[in-house]
């Protein structure tokens, strides 16, 4: 698998991680480096193999359909880099 | 007090020997004039340390009393702890603090457990060698040129300098088997799901179990039994039954069956390694186990399986990291986008964005069937290995390591030949079985570990073989040279 700057650039965007052209040719030889170690999984013989779902055999349980959580948002958002009456503030999203 | 067993500090404390803020004041002040060195802590929380001391005391002067009740520990930082920063090693969460306490943290809060700090770890706990935390490197005691381990290196090499009797770490793909190794003590991994892992930071939320690094089998024994059992408040949490690991510590071994798997000695591993485990081995056969040779015919396969599988998780694990809510934030975003970019592009550390970025990869449109899902069928391949091994074996052993503690430095230019140092402690959490590293002895003047793997929910066999290892044994008391007093 090859990975140029463009490459890279485009894998950074669909994860949002900002990377600059410098990082992105170094992040590109990285990248291929180690998906080349990865490449050894083609070796094994899985024909008939069920994807492992769980590492042991155990069944995801369920609770009872109850109220067990009350809102802390005040304690929550005091982590918040920006908030105002309560709601994270973004850059704009909408309009021009 | 320091070097005391916590049997011995507990017994001392029942006895009135010893009060809960002397202990506390002792090891924060052991802190303060030797971390320097090691750099095994990112934060110190003395006020808090000498609040619980001093609560410790009191609950013992009410007629309470308990194994952990009064004696010092320390938190890898990637435990949430209410009201004293949570950073998992990470510019993204410098300034994190937590609004609750993780289950382990809670359960040791509640058994009386003192906790004096944070310790240092890999960022989001991806590195073997403590190297790529923001808040710098660990040094190993043993040899302050040489990395402790990782990703819970600042917990091991806390313990390994006798700076807290205990720490608590995390292990996903070998970080408390191996930095317990390359620094000479004892780090046990429970099964997969014996251990809440409620609110610790995930990192590959099918791989990570908490666990502890202690000076002795019989130390972890006790922690984990404060630590283990079911959790509702983890999904994943396993409804067993939590056995009297301290009682079960001199069951006896005699007739157990141990396989040596033979990919655990193959020609990766240095010489001087091999030779100790051949001791270690030896040793095991001294105390009446039947010790032969067998196979794990996939394990070759667990390094690059662990490759898809661990940052496919963390890729979506972290995606929780926008700058919004909480965390790192970028100064002036233009738009939403360039929001969530530089944040991210700054709070994340190199390692960690190769992972982000691998893990999108190999579950992206087109590419998922040939990486994500036939490495959940070699990883399937691995665990079937060990359950048949397991058909004939008791338990299996090995090095933890194919080497003693390398250099700071010496691999973090071949992120691959870093990834290769965990080569046998990753398909244990493939599997999702309980290991634990015991010292057997030294490579040189560097320390080297021995891998005991136990059938799943079998702490308590492994803690036992362990403990009666270290009973023929002394190579778990040694002290490393400048660190005895």
């Amino acid at each position: 698998m090859a990975f140029d700057s463009s490459a890279v650039s485009r894998l950074a965007h669909l994860a949002r991680i900002g990377v600059d052209e410098k990082t992105a040719s170094s992040l590109g030889s990285e990248l291929e480096h180690i998906l080349a170690m990865v490449d050894q999984l083609r070796e094994a013989d899985v024909a008939g193999v069920a994807p492992m779902a769980h590492p042991l055999e155990l069944t995801q349980r369920m609770r009872p359909d109850e109220v067990t959580e009350s809102p802390e948002r005040d304690s929550y958002q005091e982590n918040a880099p920006r908030v105002q009456d309560g709601v994270y503030v973004v850059p704009k999203v909408l309009g021009g | 007090m320091q070097g005391k067993s916590l049997k011995e500090l507990a017994a001392a404390l029942a006895a009135g020997e010893t009060d809960s803020a002397s202990l506390t004041e002792a090891a924060l002040k052991r802190i303060e004039a030797r971390d320097g060195e090691l750099n095994s802590f990112v934060t110190v929380a003395g006020e808090a340390a000498r609040g619980a001391a001093r609560a410790a005391d009191e609950r013992r002067a009410g007629g309470e009393s308990g194994p952990l009740a009064g004696i010092p520990m320390a938190q890898k930082d990637l435990f949430c702890t209410q009201g004293v920063t949570t950073t998992a090693g990470s510019r993204m969460l410098e300034k994190f603090v937590s609004p609750y306490d993780a289950t382990v943290v809670a359960r040791l809060r509640e058994a009386g457990a003192v906790m004096v700090g944070k310790t240092n770890m890999d960022e989001f706990a991806m590195g073997s060698s403590n190297e790529t935390s923001y808040f710098g490197p660990v040094k190993n005691p043993w040899d302050p040129e040489r990395v402790p381990g990782g990703s819970s290196g600042g917990s091991a090499a806390a313990v390994a300098a006798r700076l807290v009797p205990y720490a608590t770490g995390t292990d996903t793909g070998g970080s408390i088997r191996q930095p317990a190794a390359l620094a000479g003590i004892t780090g046990l991994k429970p099964t997969y799901g014996r251990v809440s892992r409620y609110g610790i930071v995930a990192f590959a939320s099918s791989l990570d179990q908490a666990g502890t690094l202690t000076v002795s089998a019989e130390d972890a024994a006790y922690v984990l039994a404060a630590i283990a059992g079911f959790d509702p408040r983890d999904s994943t949490s396993a409804e067993q039954p939590v056995p009297d690991y301290p009682a079960l510590l001199g069951e006896s071994v005699r007739g157990k069956r141990v396989g040596i798997p033979k990919e655990f000695l193959d020609e990766g591993v240095e010489p001087g390694v091999r030779e100790t485990f051949r001791k270690a081995a030896d040793e095991l056969a001294g105390l009446g186990c039947e010790v032969e040779e067998t196979t794990l015919p996939n394990l070759k396969l667990s390094v690059p399986t662990y490759y898809v599988v661990a940052p496919a998780e963390a890729s979506s694990n972290l995606a929780r990291y926008d700058g919004v809510r909480f965390g790192h934030r970028a100064a002036d975003p233009k738009d939403l986008t360039d929001l969530y970019e530089r944040s991210r592009g700054e709070g994340f550390g190199a390692e960690v964005k190769r992972r982000i970025l691998i893990g999108t990869f190999v579950l992206s449109h087109g590419y998922y069937d040939a990486y994500y899902l036939r490495a959940q069928q070699v990883r399937q391949l691995i665990a079937d290995d060990f359950r048949r091994a397991f058909e004939q074996y008791d338990f299996l052993v090995g090095p933890t390591t194919p080497t003693a503690a390398f250099r700071i430095g010496e691999k973090t230019a071949d992120p691959v030949s870093m990834y290769l140092n965990d080569i046998f402690t990753i398909g244990v959490n493939l599997a999702g079985l309980p290991a634990v590293s015991v010292p057997m002895g030294f490579d040189g003047k560097l320390p080297v570990g021995m891998q005991v793997i136990g059938r799943a929910f079998d702490e308590a066999g492994i803690l036992s073989l362990a403990h009666q290892y270290q009973q023929a044994t002394d190579w778990h008391r040694r002290v490393p040279e400048g660190w005895e007093e």
